[in-house]
């Protein structure tokens, strides 16, 4: 099978890959792009753990063909912080305690940076629902909710 | 339709660690030329913070900042032995190795100190930043660094410490069958609410109110998000995981996170934690620990909240709504039980 050019922007760079027909772009990232902060969960959309931004909307990598993203802006965990300094979400996920294992939080923290960029000032229910298509073994939840409120408590008061 | 609310209770004693072999775990402590110490394990940290409480007793013991401690446990074929990480014995067990561990080190630390400064061992003291100075002289002093630099290049010693934690196996007595097969429990209770649907046979959670004894608490954040997941998880023993329906075949049951059913975001309850801090005599600094007792007093509350709000005593879990609806059915009918 003969190689497909691929080209698309990665943490505001643009990249350049060869990608075979078929590849989900969570290979594509990982493997030809070496990010390796989606992560690699079920492999069918049940867990989240893999997910990324297409132009600002959460999509599961898993499940995205690599090819329909060219010319596209993906947006991954590994472009949230600012040099040294953490984006306020992840900061509030530390002060929170709302990772254990953290093999569920780089789709975590996409998911609630989906949501606060288009509603800095979720509700509860909000928060709850924008991350109901993530799966945490380890914290309950309530942490990962109190910690996406605080971001977004902190970003609006800055 | 009608929604029941009901109130149940559990109390449960859950010992720490387990009586096999002894349950021995052990830990080996060093100090590099840089003055940073290294703690050497073999039980794995899975995200319960037990690298963090492991280098807040090796920093204790040792006398240094928590900053110049680093745990390392990330081999068991090059680390020292150790059972592993479950049974809620990472932070008695372990704790207690590096404890021992790094009470020796410390000794090394303090003899090497005490032939830079010219004075005995006996006269000198930590000051928990970095420093180790002879008592009432804070002048005299040399820094942990230093200390390390003098073993390393000059006295040609490692400060290093050795530890493990064995307690003597319980035999079985073949009279009575009696044995003793912990040293310390730990203990809990928790009242859970839960709103039964009689037509769909579904349990809500309302909240939980729950108290926890676990010695004490050497990272009280730490025991926090241990006690708010595995309560979690409890929840999620009591209502919802299940490899059924596994009929006519196994492959019927569920397969993914799509058919395999956990509480999500949505499903949890407000959870009201008090802990009880009575520290335990064989405990590193009298802590037992929050392992899987988390999770334990939770399913049989659940059980007794059901019981209490539509009067049917499920014993299979998880109690789905197939079982809840088939119960109520049997009985004919819903029939709530005095709220006390």
């Amino acid at each position: 099978m003969s190689k497909i050019p691929l080209q698309f922007r990665h943490n505001g760079h643009d990249v350049a890959i060869f990608v075979d027909g078929g590849t989900n772009l969570l290979v594509a990232l990982r493997e030809l792009i070496g990010d390796m902060t989606p992560k690699f969960g079920c492999g069918q959309g049940g867990c989240g753990t893999c997910s990324v931004l297409v132009d600002g909307e959460l999509h599961l990598s898993c499940l995205t063909l690599a090819e329909t993203v060219a010319g596209r802006s993906i947006e991954t965990l590994d472009g949230m912080k600012q040099g040294p300094n953490l984006h306020p979400l992840q900061r509030a996920f530390a002060d929170n305690f709302a990772a254990q294992c953290g093999y569920c939080t780089p789709g975590m923290l996409m998911a609630a940076k989906a949501l606060l960029d288009r509603n800095p000032r979720p509700s509860r229910d909000e928060v709850i629902e924008a991350i109901s298509g993530n799966i945490c073994r380890c914290t309950g939840y309530e942490p990962i909710i109190n910690a996406i409120l605080a971001a977004a408590g902190g970003r609006a008061s800055a | 339709m009608t929604r029941h609310r009901g109130r149940g209770m559990a109390s449960i004693n859950y010992p720490i660690g387990m009586n096999l072999g002894g349950d021995p775990s052990q830990a080996l402590v060093h100090s590099n030329p840089s003055g940073k110490f290294t703690v050497a394990l073999s039980s794995i940290d899975l995200g319960q913070g037990m690298k963090s409480v492991t280098r807040q007793i090796c920093a204790e013991t040792l006398g240094v900042p928590v900053e110049d401690v680093y745990v390392d446990t990330a081999d068991s074929d090059t680390g020292p032995h150790c059972m592993g990480s479950f049974a809620s014995r990472g932070t008695h067990r372990v704790g207690n190795a590096v404890m021992a561990a790094a009470r020796e080190a410390r000794g090394v630390m303090m003899e090497a100190a005490a032939e830079e400064l010219e004075v005995n061992a006996a006269d000198l003291e930590t000051d928990g930043r970095g420093n180790i100075h002879v008592k009432g002289a804070p002048h005299r002093s040399i820094s942990t660094k230093d200390v390390a630099i003098a073993a390393q290049f000059k006295q040609g010693k490692t400060i290093s410490g050795r530890g493990i934690f064995l307690v003597p196996l319980s035999e079985v007595n073949p009279e009575t069958g009696e044995m003793s097969p912990a040293t310390c429990y730990a203990h809990a209770c928790l009242v859970a609410e839960v709103d039964v649907d009689d037509e769909t046979g579904e349990v809500a959670m309302i909240r939980m109110d729950s108290a926890y004894e676990l010695g004490r608490a050497l990272n009280p954040r730490l025991v926090e998000q241990q006690l708010v997941g595995g309560a979690w998880m409890g929840v999620s023993h009591a209502l919802y995981e299940t490899t059924e329906p596994a009929y006519p075949e196994p492959v019927h049951g569920p397969r993914d996170f799509v058919e395999y059913l956990m509480p999500g975001p949505g499903d949890i309850c407000p959870h009201d934690i008090a802990v009880l801090e009575r520290p335990a005599p064989d405990g590193p600094f009298g802590a037992k620990g929050p392992g899987e007792m988390c999770a334990n007093p939770v399913l049989p509350a659940v059980a007794n909240a059901i019981f209490n709000a539509v009067g049917v005593r499920i014993d299979d879990l998880p109690i789905t709504p197939e079982k809840v609806l088939r119960a109520i059915k049997a009985q004919g009918g819903a029939r709530p039980q005095a709220r006390r």
